[in-house]
């Protein structure tokens, strides 16, 4: 047989033609400098008001004022680091706080039967709480704002009737080994604090460094593309709703092992700050880009700020919201503002 | 007529002996059996079959519309065909999703979106099949190293970790490529992969195509080009309304008969219009409506001049990188000016801004209409009033009726095919997207329309009826500049053309020395420095494949993706005989 490549003109069969040099010039020094403050802009913020904090209040650069802000902020930091994943996604979980708070109260029930069942239940509970999300997501094509709106509402009325409207409350047995999960603590920072951690590691390398999370990036970018290029769209999301659900769930159980009791009132309103942190974080609303560094900068921030407005005293803990709120919207504009130059228009 | 290579590439046997011999053709890889698809008000197949055999390249052409995307969606595992059923090798099969597809070895290369813009050159590449170190984690370093390699096969040297958007369109196009050959497919389909390629990115693609075959790869190749049809495809199947009207070998279905197939009855049709319009001797005004001078921009505009008058149609030809986009961006305030005037109508624009172009009377078509115009998810009536809503509502309120009135007249006029106004534009095809277009800039009454590129990637059809619609504008007095690589649509569309190079006005045109023939002298003059530092594949990628090869009868037939010549010729008679009256 006579291959075309034989009876081939030059232009056809010869080397590559010469170097077709497609490169465009490199991106200049002002949009480097925009992309790093986009990925590190929190941090460094973060890094500033700490440093601007310790000369002004006596109190904040101790170690035990930083045992407290990051036992708050881990809570929030296991929740936050759901929401990353699901808003990489271009998606949103509106129904952590309440799956943060059914985890707490399934949790404490279940730690009467012992240490394993008081943490596979919430997770089990959770979990499937976010595969539903994720199914009627991506299988039913309903929009994420509505699915885990309604999942909300449920879970906080689930909530409701296992605690008969709050009247009944689970108390985890003293001095069993769930309540250390919560209580305990190495150097003073408590293990909540060493959980989230690890599992800020964990997650950066799954949204970083495995094919799962390059399809997170690739479902958030383009629903479409990610579909032709023959990646399992509708798994990816019914997998990161379900994540999302489950770490939800297991940062409530955490939060009830250190209070000891399921408490019915809890995470109302959590989704809000979990997003907010996303958000400052650096990761895009609208997905396809994101890190889950950023949004532990972005919870310490909260924290941090948080903690500042405790620190004057005279200021009501209300302000700590609208100092928040300013802040995102700081950093939205910022955000928007740095994409512009990154474009290098 | 076609590149001599043509005729090797097309005498390359498509199977081990008996090349001409009809009676054992080679066994079929993929088939679509009486397939038939319907969406919502459309039928796009009514049943047809479709066969790829082992180691051909088979081209699909029609008209937009005709269905050949949805064809292969439906091959690709993307859609789900109604009716009629698919063989993979002789067996029948069913492709679920895309990834099925993949995994039987079918590699495509789709007409809109195929990539993430936000992740980077590499990532996209290796996105689902993503190098692994020994830990399961991605392992970025063989990745990139690896990308680096693939895309210098294709002659791109670009950063494999920059974002894919942060490139060209061209060269997006090329990543898809080299993604879709570097898995290992037995088929690959590729729809309208040249219509945001420069000519010397085609080249690159037509030997990687060559390459494929080469390696007994069956390919599936859609595009409005015929010259690329002839060069390298072996059958061809046409599709018009949904419906198979053809299929058999390329060689024996000469360009003329191809193009009738494509259009149908209506060919007559467009023939005519466009001699029509040819015909009738428009006098443009003495004074010009738009008058820029000194338009300056660093690095890319040097001191361009050039005045527009009204009825006119003013060419902006030039070789790629030789500043007609900018120049077009320029004049409609979309690009930022380091110095420079202009005046429309007598009155100098103060701050040269979008809004002020648009307030003068200045409308531009931009090149690249899914970035920067049309809106996919609205409709065909929000599309089209978009840009009008502030003239067609009273205190805030749009009044719903006129909408629909001035929808109405340019359905019609711009001969939009659409369901109806409701449609989605994005379901239109890439013809009609480009006349919703025009009708929203239209909608403005400006007095300068700026046409960047207008007929790329739309098919002979459309184009035609596309260039037609720009003469008919210029004889009802709006003055009318218009860029195309294409020669030939240039040096027919235009009244005087106005040559570029390196920013700067290389040279005029008028009158009757608007030919092919003058146009590519002032271009061949022009090319050594117009782009220095990539002179030699500059030079070669003057804007026609075949014009290149023969500077001196620049006009033989071909050149084209119309066959003019034969036009030309039949068209006063066609007249005659369809105006009874
Ligand atoms: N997803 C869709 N929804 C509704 N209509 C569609 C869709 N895709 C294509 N169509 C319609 O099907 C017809 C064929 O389109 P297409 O296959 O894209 O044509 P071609 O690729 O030949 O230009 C067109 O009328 C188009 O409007
Ligand atoms: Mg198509």
């Amino acid at each position: 047989m006579k291959s075309l490549a034989e009876t081939a003109p030059p232009a056809l069969a010869g080397p590559p033609p010469p170097l077709a040099v497609t490169e465009q010039p490199r991106p200049g020094g002002r949009q480097r400098a925009a992309e790093l403050l986009q990925r590190q802009g929190v941090l460094a913020v973060l890094a500033l008001l700490c440093v601007v904090s310790s000369f002004v209040f006596d109190s904040f650069a101790t170690l035990d004022n930083a045992r407290g802000i990051t036992i708050q902020a881990s809570f929030l930091s296991i929740v936050a680091l759901g929401m990353t994943l699901v808003i990489v996604t271009g998606g949103i979980d509106l129904s952590v706080g309440s799956v943060f708070a059914l985890g707490g109260v399934v949790a404490a029930w279940a730690s009467q039967y012992g240490f394993l069942p008081a943490l596979l239940v919430p997770l089990a509970v959770c979990g499937a709480i976010g595969a539903v999300n994720g199914l009627l997501v991506a299988k039913a094509g309903m929009a994420p704002f509505i699915v885990t709106l309604a999942s909300l509402l449920g879970a906080r009325g689930l909530l409701l009737a296992l605690t008969h409207e709050g009247a009944k409350t689970y108390l985890v047995p003293r001095g069993s080994a769930f309540q250390k999960l919560g209580g305990g603590a190495v150097w003073g920072f408590g293990y909540p604090v060493l959980i989230a951690l690890a599992l800020f590691c964990l997650g950066g390398l799954l949204l970083q460094r495995t094919s799962f999370g390059q399809g997170l990036f690739a479902v958030g970018g383009s629903g479409d593309a990610a579909l032709l290029m023959g990646l399992p769209v509708a798994r990816t999301k019914v997998l990161v709703y379900t994540l999302s659900g489950l770490l939800a769930g297991f940062a409530g159980a955490l939060n009830a092992a250190r209070l000891s009791s399921g408490v019915t009132i809890i995470g109302v309103g959590m989704e809000l700050d979990a997003i907010s942190a996303v958000v400052i974080g650096g990761t895009l609303l609208v997905g396809g880009a994101g890190s889950v560094s950023g949004t532990l900068w972005g919870v310490l921030l909260l924290g941090v700020i948080q903690n500042l407005i405790n620190q004057i005293g005279s200021l009501n803990s209300s302000y700590q919201s609208v100092v928040s709120g300013g802040f995102l919207i700081v950093v939205v504009v910022a955000q928007r503002y740095l994409s512009a130059s990154r474009r290098g228009t | 007529m076609a590149p001599p290579q043509a005729s090797a590439a097309q005498s390359a046997p498509p199977g081990p002996d008996g090349p001409q011999d009809p009676a054992a053709p080679p066994a079929p890889v993929l088939e679509a059996v009486g397939v038939s698809k319907r969406f919502p008000g459309v039928v796009a197949l009514d049943d047809v079959s479709f066969t790829l055999r082992a180691g051909e390249i088979h081209a699909l052409v029609g008209e937009n519309g005709a269905g050949k995307s949805t064809l292969i969606k439906i091959l690709t595992g993307v859609h789900r065909p109604d009716e009629g059923e698919l063989r993979l090798g002789g067996e029948a099969v069913s492709f679920h999703r895309p990834h099925e597809a993949q995994q039987a070895g079918i590699s495509t290369i789709y007409q809109e979106v195929n990539l993430v813009p936000l992740m980077s050159v590499a990532r996209n590449i290796f996105l689902g099949r993503e190098p692994k170190t020994r830990l399961g984690l991605v392992d970025f370093r063989r990745m990139h190293r690896e990308t680096a390699e693939l895309l210098g096969g294709f002659g791109i040297t670009t950063d494999p970790r920059r974002p894919l958007h942060t490139l060209g369109i061209g060269t997006q196009q090329m990543v898809a490529l080299a993604r879709a050959v570097s898995v290992r497919a037995r088929v690959v389909v590729m729809d309208e992969p040249t219509s945001s390629l420069e000519p010397r990115e085609v080249e690159t693609l037509f030997r990687v195509i060559g390459e494929l075959h080469g390696r007994g790869i069956s390919l599936v190749y859609v595009s409005h080009r015929m010259d690329e049809l002839y060069r390298i495809c072996d059958r061809v199947t046409v599709l018009r309304d949904g419906r198979l009207v053809h299929t058999g070998d390329l060689r024996d279905t000469d360009r003329v008969r191809l193009v009738s197939m494509m259009l149908g009855r209506e060919l007559a049709r467009v023939r005519k219009e466009a001699a029509e319009g040819h015909d009738d001797g428009r006098t443009p005004a003495a004074e010009p409506v738009l008058t820029a001078t000194g338009l300056s921009r660093r690095h890319l505009l040097d001191g361009v001049a050039l005045d527009l008058r009204p009825g006119e149609v003013l060419g902006l030809g030039g070789l790629l990188g030789s500043g007609r986009t900018e120049t077009a961006k320029a004049l409609a305030g979309a690009l930022p000016l380091d110095g420079g005037d202009i005046e429309v109508g007598g009155r100098r624009l103060r701050r040269i801004s979008s809004a002020a172009a648009i307030r003068a009377g200045i409308s531009l078509l931009p090149e690249d209409r899914k970035a920067e115009g049309i809106i996919p998810g609205l409709s065909v009536r929000e599309n089209i009033v978009l840009a009008a809503l502030p003239r067609l509502s009273r205190f805030g309120f749009v009044s719903r009726r006129r909408q629909d009135r001035v929808v109405d007249i340019f359905v019609k006029r711009l001969r939009i095919k659409a369901a109806s106004p409701e449609q989605k534009v994005g379901e239109l095809s890439g013809g009609n997207q480009q006349k919703v277009l025009l009708a929203r800039w239209l909608c403005l009454e400006p007095r300068v329309l700026l046409l960047d590129e207008p007929t790329r990637g739309i098919d002979v059809g459309a184009k035609a009826e596309v260039q037609t619609l720009i003469e008919e504008l210029a004889a009802e007095g709006l003055a009318v500049l218009l860029i195309s690589s294409e020669l030939e649509e240039l040096v027919e569309g235009a009244d005087r053309i106005v040559v570029l190079r390196a920013g700067t006005v290389a040279g005029e045109l008028t009158g009757g020395d608007v030919t092919e023939g003058a146009l590519l002298t002032v271009l061949a003059e022009t090319a050594p420095d117009a782009v220095p530092p990539q002179g030699g594949p500059e030079a070669d990628a003057a804007p026609e494949p075949g014009a290149a090869d023969v500077p001196d009868e620049a006009a033989a037939p071909g050149a084209g993706d119309v066959p003019e010549p034969p036009d030309a010729a039949a068209a006063p008679e066609l007249r005659k005989e369809e105006d009874p009256r």
